[in-house]
């Protein structure tokens, strides 16, 4: 019996593994509530605020669909594409508390005609690519 | 205070995918801009060069491997690097030195040797780069971030697929001629409509390909263009830049924009700021356009330039294209080269390539698509990681 994987991020500190209710992780500033998607460790971006004091935060887990594509060529490397290719969808998803875009792959089997600007979207983890020992996961968008 | 300076040169080493080392094209680009300017390397005393990021070291030291295979005259140099932003800001550099006094004539040279298909990071393993993320953790190439563009630009103002096919069927139109460009085919609709979707709504023929190219410009200060026959065209305005906080506009190679919770968007958006730069500083404006060169990385985004660079209000540019005013013999003719549609990209020279084309359109040296009467012409481009630029150029 093949043994199960091991579940790992993609990369570390940049969302929760919760899998029912995943959310990315950002930064805010204490001084001016400017939210920062990756993750901020020591300045404020915002060219008016002084801020140095950035606290983890989760990014809200629903969104409206601001635009998308999607891919239908496998990408170059760093990209694990898969053999064959299966192609994927890419939504930028606007988040009204933080007043941000955020992007990601949808979840697999989301083609770009099942899209529509304006739809409400839930982040969602899925495996991105595979290794001998792992399950390696991302987080992906999926309609609510 | 009018802050101009003369382009007594330019040159281009046709684009292709000639495999060859950057180098020679850079050198023959050069070569062509001094003889054009009826000056000799020695009598060069500064060397701006445009970087490539995918040629080792050299790359990286642009002006100097291109002044080496010059050969060595102990001209000063100095080798910039702004993404697709590159050849204006390598231009400003050149232009700032001549203004600032401190030399008479400059060398401006960019070429580059790409790698067939999408554009890829640099290799390794780094997480701490953004470039290097976006294509591990989501496969974002850059037909993503243009086909995002293109569906909100459908979304927001009704645009279709067809007008995006307009844009390429016009700029293989205007290639033809144009013994630089690399592809020199005039494309039908229905041709454009029926490639492979690369990037939906994008298809291949919407986005311009990875080309070897090279170009260079031979500038010099006014008091010097003086003293010898005729009046040059001059470079009367150089933009490069960056986007003010906070940029609510999804740029490569980001994964998200700014937050604009405790700041509002600015009045002018980034890509409106780009060409408004430059426009204040000839004291100009979009009116005393006769031309312009943008940069079409994708069909669409061509559209989009027609309303940033302020050729018409934001989602009238599909009216545009669909009257002709942007075709040769229209109202204000846009990329009559071709365009990145018949050059494809050839980083740290495109920028530069697009100046040389608005100075042989100001001389009136442009041939079979030369724009009647061109006086004042406008580039206008954006690289990745936040580089606006624009160039104004006037007879």
């Amino acid at each position: 019996m093949p043994l199960e994987k091991t579940r790992a991020p993609a990369i570390e500190g940049w969302f929760t593994l919760d899998e029912r209710d995943p959310h990315l992780l950002g930064t805010r500033c204490t001084r001016c509530g400017t939210y920062h998607f990756p993750k901020e460790s020591f300045f404020c971006r915002n060219p008016h605020c002084a801020g140095t004091e950035l606290e983890e935060v989760e990014l809200s887990s629903r969104g409206r669909l601001w635009s998308f594509t999607d891919n239908r060529y496998p990408p170059p490397p760093p990209y694990v594409a898969r053999d064959p290719f299966e192609p994927y969808a890419i939504a930028a998803v606007e988040l009204e508390r933080e007043k941000l875009v955020v992007l990601g792959q949808m979840v697999a089997g989301i083609g770009s005609d099942w899209l529509e600007v304006g739809a409400e979207m839930q982040l969602a983890l899925e495996p991105l690519y595979e290794d001998d020992a792992h399950q390696v996961l991302v987080w992906k968008w999926r309609r609510s | 205070m009018k802050r101009e300076v003369a382009v007594l040169g330019v040159g281009m080493h046709p684009w292709g995918k000639w495999g060859r080392n950057f180098v020679e094209y850079g050198v023959h680009a050069a070569r062509e801009a001094l003889a054009d300017a009826r000056l000799a390397w020695s009598d060069v005393q500064f060397v701006a060069g445009g970087d490539t990021m995918r040629n080792g070291y050299p790359g990286y030291v642009a002006g100097a491997s291109i002044a080496q295979a010059l050969g060595w005259t102990g001209a000063q140099v100095a080798s910039t690097y702004g993404a697709c932003a590159t050849g204006a800001q390598a231009i400003d550099v050149a232009r700032a030195r001549i203004l600032a006094g401190l030399c008479d004539v400059a060398l401006v040279v960019g070429a580059d040797t790409t790698p067939k298909g999408f554009f890829a990071p640099t290799g390794g393993e780094r997480k701490q780069d953004p470039d290097w993320l976006r294509f591990h953790l989501i496969g974002a190439t850059n037909p993503v971030y243009f086909g995002l563009y293109a569906r909100r630009r459908m979304e927001l103002y009704g645009a279709t697929p067809r007008d995006f096919a307009l844009v390429k069927v016009k700029n293989s139109r205007h290639g033809l001629e144009n013994p630089n460009a690399r592809y020199k085919k005039l494309y039908g609709i229905d041709e454009v409509m029926a490639s492979p979707i690369v990037s939906d709504p994008l298809r291949l023929l919407d986005i311009c390909a990875t080309s070897d190219g090279g170009a260079a410009l031979v500038l010099s200060s006014l008091d010097f263009a003086r003293r010898r026959a005729g009046k040059p065209v001059t470079i009367a305005a150089v933009s490069t830049v960056t986007p003010r906080f906070p940029n609510t506009m999804i740029e490569m190679p980001n994964f998200a924009t700014d937050s604009s919770v405790a700041v509002a968007p600015p009045d002018t958006p980034f890509r409106d700021s780009i060409a408004r730069c430059a426009y204040e500083q000839a004291g100009l404006g979009p009116e005393d356009l006769d031309l312009a060169e943008v940069y079409d990385l994708s069909t669409a985004l061509e559209l989009d330039w027609y309303e940033n660079i302020g050729l018409c209000k934001p989602g009238d540019a599909e009216r545009l294209v669909r009257e002709g005013a942007t075709a040769l013999g229209g109202r204000i003719p846009v990329n009559p080269s071709g365009g990145l549609a018949c050059f494809g990209e050839a980083v740290p020279a495109q920028a530069i390539a697009q100046v040389c084309e608005l100075v042989w359109q100001l001389r009136g040296q442009a041939g079979a698509r030369q724009v009647e009467g061109a006086r004042v012409g406008l580039s206008v481009n954006q690289g990745l990681f936040g580089h606006g630029s624009a160039v104004l150029v006037a007879a």
